[in-house]
């Protein structure tokens, strides 16, 4: 028997997003997901009430100087200062205001502060690596950080990862949830790197690559650059169809 | 159009972990119960740089969100992160979640929402905990009954000492049910 109409939900429903946007996970270019993708299809997952919910992850999370990699430590650290900033949207082009952002890089000579990363490229004492921010009321978010370098790796030979910051969204549903890589323009290691590559769509792939802003660029500075994170967008709510 | 998903990489553990990411209550906690497991790959080795989250409604089944039609619970955070040890192991510590209903009027079985991510996973895989000892809430469950019946299994945890055993298993024998949301 079906409920009554009335104790029917009515739930914000989020849109797929069109074939090529993601990268599968199936990528042979990138080695280690032979063994760590699903081999059996994905089962659907209708959307309820705990898929169109989520987390609300605000103000209480960070603390002050956490949108300032520059400023974590008692020296300054070396490389490139830059200035990153964007909104954080839906897809219909909604802000997310009060959102969760949080971002972490190697420095600017490509290591990161972590055990596992031990290749000779110096770490810096006074960069740690790691940022979190909360979007404003429009959706807007910015960090102070250096321009992280390119980094080797083992994938293929003479393999090396173009320059990037990785980013770690909530958005406002379980649906939304995304963690992507901020790239930078004309970085010449495009070409060789299986994870940009991974993902299908040409035009999808370039939405990962910030735009140096000169507007934000600021003199005797920092150089700055833009980057928009969008998350799925939401279809009109609609009644369940009665039985 | 929506920016896509990269791998949170082999670094990941720089970034993601929050002290009380792993505590979805405070220890302690009346009730709480330890969801303990182990991530692991396509050849039975443990993955050591994954990370779990977990997001589920309260135990009245109630959501800290404005977009519960029933409206916003607030109190119960309801979100757990753990990145996985270097013997592919994560815990979290959490209250039961209640039964939430369904879009057709009926209730869905307690269950616990969980994204993996991991160094050689371009894209987050989304699975679901239920509970062993809901049987007949599981057997009336709309969601449990679209996977295949020899599979159902991977998603119901078993019960431990302080709580429950819930294994990832990223491809391979048993592979854990992964969903297309
Ligand atoms: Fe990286």
């Amino acid at each position: 028997m079906a409920a009554p109409a009335s104790d029917r939900l009515i739930l914000p429903r989020y849109r797929k997003d069109p074939a090529g946007t993601h990268p599968p996970l199936d990528s042979p270019g990138y080695r280690s997901t032979g063994l760590r993708h699903p081999k059996q299809p994905l089962v659907l997952l209708p959307q309820q009430l705990t898929e169109v919910t989520g987390p609300v992850l605000g103000p209480g999370r960070i603390g002050e100087l956490d949108n300032d990699l520059t400023r974590q430590h008692e020296g300054e650290p070396l490389g490139q200062r830059i200035i990153v900033h964007g909104r954080l949207l839906d897809g219909d082009g909604r802000p997310i205001p009060d959102s969760l952002v949080e971002i972490w890089q190697a420095n600017a000579a490509g290591r990161y502060r972590h055990t596992g990363d031990n290749w000779p490229g110096p770490l810096d004492p006074n960069f740690t690596g790691v940022g979190r921010t909360v979007t404003d009321s429009e959706g807007r978010y910015e960090f102070v950080t250096i321009k992280p370098g390119a980094y080797p790796w083992r994938n293929h030979d003479n393999a090396w990862r173009p320059a990037h910051i990785h980013f770690s969204v909530f958005g406002t549903a379980f649906t939304q949830r995304l963690i992507t890589q901020m790239y930078f323009p004309g970085d010449p290691l495009f070409y060789q790197d299986p994870i940009y590559n991974s993902v299908p769509d040409e035009k999808a792939r370039q939405r990962m690559i910030s735009r140096y802003d000169h507007s934000r660029t600021t003199d005797h500075w920092a150089l700055g650059f833009e980057f928009d994170i969008v998350v799925r967008g939401r279809e009109a709510s609609v009644f369940e169809e009665d039985e | 159009m929506t920016t896509p998903s990269q791998t949170v990489g082999p670094y990941l553990a720089i970034g993601l972990p929050w002290e009380d990411g792993p505590t979805v209550v405070p220890q302690g906690t009346p009730g709480a119960v330890w969801i303990r497991g182990t991530v692991f790959d396509g050849v039975g080795e443990p993955v050591p740089d994954a990370l779990i989250e977990t997001w589920q409604a309260d135990p009245a089944g109630r959501f800290d969100h404005p977009d519960d039609p029933r409206g916003r619970v607030e109190g119960f955070r309801g979100f757990g992160r753990c990145p996985t040890d270097p013997d592919g192991n994560y815990a979290i510590l959490t209250l039961l979640p209640g039964v939430v209903p369904g879009n057709d009027g009926k209730d869905q079985a307690p269950h616990i929402d969980v994204s993996v991510f991991a160094r050689g996973m371009l894209n987050r895989t989304v699975t679901r905990i239920y509970f062993p000892e809901n049987t007949a809430a599981n057997a009336a469950d709309g969601v449990l009954a679209s996977v295949p019946e020899d599979r159902r299994g991977t998603l119901v945890a078993t019960k431990t000492d302080d709580g429950y055993r819930f294994d990832v298993r990223l491809q391979g024998t048993n592979e854990t049910v992964f969903f297309d949301v």
